[in-house]
């Protein structure tokens, strides 16, 4: 059955939303989502030092956002600038980095549009194990470390107090990050996977009143999107990522207007 | 435990310098089990940087600290929740540690919010959310308690009642507390220990001992030295109305 594309891109989309929807929950309470771009960007160089070394994509697109993002670590403790700064500089110097090995790299036909806004229908049997086995492993990860994750979450001196270890546990857990985008960068592109880690769980969050419910509905926002998008994308023949992205903020708007609606009903 | 004369934690000549400025510095004392050591200073003499560096979140520190326990309940001076986070009362309790539901529900009865449980953290009322603090850090049952002004914002009938809560925790725990309060009533009548911070250690020692010392008295006015007679029992004055002594006859 999988050897029908729209399959495959549903295969794909879905093993996704699942993955994005918990982490996107943290990374808008943790306020990541800026870092969140900025491990994308650098993604660019990951996937150009794929093609000069001839290695696997998202292996080297793990490598290369896992790299920086202990390099912003080390930089928060050892610099006085503020984190967006600290950030933007790292995005758009990995991103420069990454165009400018393009231009060295003319011997290869570059779909530069494909890089920044992925191509679901272009996923093929391989790309939906790394997803899938890759996903599992993020998502097991997470769940062993959920508790300190959660604890420093809410309040970082408390959990280091009571011995969480949030310093061990922020680690793992920008790494995970970093996991995430290298699964995802095929099927989503650059620009547009913090879109599907911040969208659904923005609209999670207008939903829920503890956080196990927010990622439950993160996930089955995350789920709509993937489903409607593509379907859409099939219909109106649009191009797949921004589909979903697109599909994501209608249901965003669409809780926008349950929130008010419940507050009149309360007046 | 016993190798080391029931001491959950110990500070040796601790102090932490951040900008060049020192925070706090020279401080050494122990906790011990069921024993309430309390710190008393003005405000930014090192009272709750002292209480941080028993806790191991300052890193770069001068000096030793040795911890004798993992199990230790918090509860900061300051914490604010993001209104980002959905979280409410229930959640909040299993931070750190899994509860029973019936451990959950005991503690917060402890504290008099059990009616909060299923409330929105963020929408408590400062003493409310103080009360659900302490809640949280004695439901684990630790070894070690860490309050940083830990009633702030309480009205003045539940301060005493969870003054007098806390104390019967260590008791019944026998878990070993280090308190920062204002309230020189309080400490001065439960406390073992007291140490007077402004920067250093100005003096230390019992109640007792620590309100007769010059250091004690320079820091917090004359007024403060009388307050142990109140708890001394012999009721040979009274007060007038502006606080002042009256000796009988």
């Amino acid at each position: 059955m999988f050897d029908d594309f729209f399959i495959r891109a549903l295969v794909a989309g879905i093993g996704i939303a699942l993955v994005t929807g918990p982490l996107g929950c943290f990374v808008i309470w943790r306020r990541l989502s800026f870092f969140a771009g900025t491990l994308a960007h650098s993604s660019l160089l990951g996937v150009t030092l794929a093609f000069s070394f001839d290695i696997n994509i998202s292996f080297s697109v793990l490598l290369i956002s896992s790299a920086l993002a202990l390099i912003l670590l080390k930089l928060q403790k050892s610099t006085k600038l503020p984190n967006d700064a600290l950030l933007g500089l790292l995005a758009h110097s990995s991103l420069a980095i990454g165009l400018v090995v393009i231009g060295f790299l003319s011997y290869i036909r570059f779909d530069i549009m494909g890089l920044l806004f992925g191509d679901i229908l272009a996923v093929n049997k391989r790309d939906l194990l790394v997803i899938w086995i890759g996903g599992a492993i993020i998502l097991l990860i997470l769940k062993i470390i959920w508790k300190p994750l959660f604890a420093s979450t809410v309040n970082y001196e408390l959990a280091e107090a009571e011995g969480m270890k949030p310093e061990k546990i922020n680690v793992v857990f920008t790494i995970l990050m970093a996991a995430l985008i290298a699964i995802s960068i095929k099927m989503v592109g650059i620009l547009l996977i913090t879109g599907m880690l911040i969208i659904p769980a923005a609209m999670a969050r207008n939903l829920a009143n503890n956080p196990k419910q927010m990622i439950i509905i993160s996930i089955i926002g995350g789920l709509l999107a993937v489903v409607l998008g593509l379907y859409s994308s099939l219909q109106f023949n649009s191009a797949s990522g921004p589909s979903i992205i697109t599909a994501a903020l209608v249901l965003f708007i669409l809780s926008m207007f349950n929130i008010k609606k419940l507050k009149q009903l309360k007046k | 435990m016993s190798l080391n004369n029931n001491i959950l934690v110990k500070l040796e000549n601790t102090g932490v310098m951040l900008d060049n400025k020192w925070l706090v510095k020279g401080v050494s004392l122990e906790v011990k089990k069921g024993k309430i050591v309390t710190l008393i200073g003005p405000n930014g003499s090192g009272k709750s940087t002292t209480a941080k560096i028993a806790l191991g979140i300052y890193k770069n520190i001068e000096g030793k600290v040795e911890k004798f326990t993992d199990k230790i309940g918090y509860v900061p001076q300051k914490i604010s929740i993001d209104w980002t986070l959905p979280i409410r009362v229930s959640d909040f309790m299993l931070l750190t540690e899994n509860l029973t539901n019936d451990e959950i529900n005991n503690a917060l009865k402890l504290t008099g919010v059990d009616h909060l449980k299923n409330n929105d953290l963020r929408n408590l009322s400062g003493g409310e959310f103080q009360r659900v603090l302490i809640a949280r850090a004695i439901s684990k049952k630790p070894d070690l308690l860490v309050l940083d002004e830990p009633v702030q914002g309480v009205d003045f009938k539940g301060e005493l009642a969870l003054y007098e809560l806390i104390k019967e925790i260590s008791e019944k725990l026998g878990c070993g507390i280090l308190l920062i309060s204002h309230d020189l009533h309080v400490v001065m009548s439960a406390t073992d220990h007291v140490l007077c911070l402004n920067g250093h250690v100005c003096c230390s020692g019992t109640p007792q001992a620590v309100v007769k010392d010059s250091k004690y008295k320079e820091l917090f006015g004359d007024r403060a030295s009388t307050i142990l007679s109140v708890y001394e029992h012999d009721h040979d004055h009274t007060h007038s109305p502006d606080g002042t002594i009256e000796t009988k006859k």
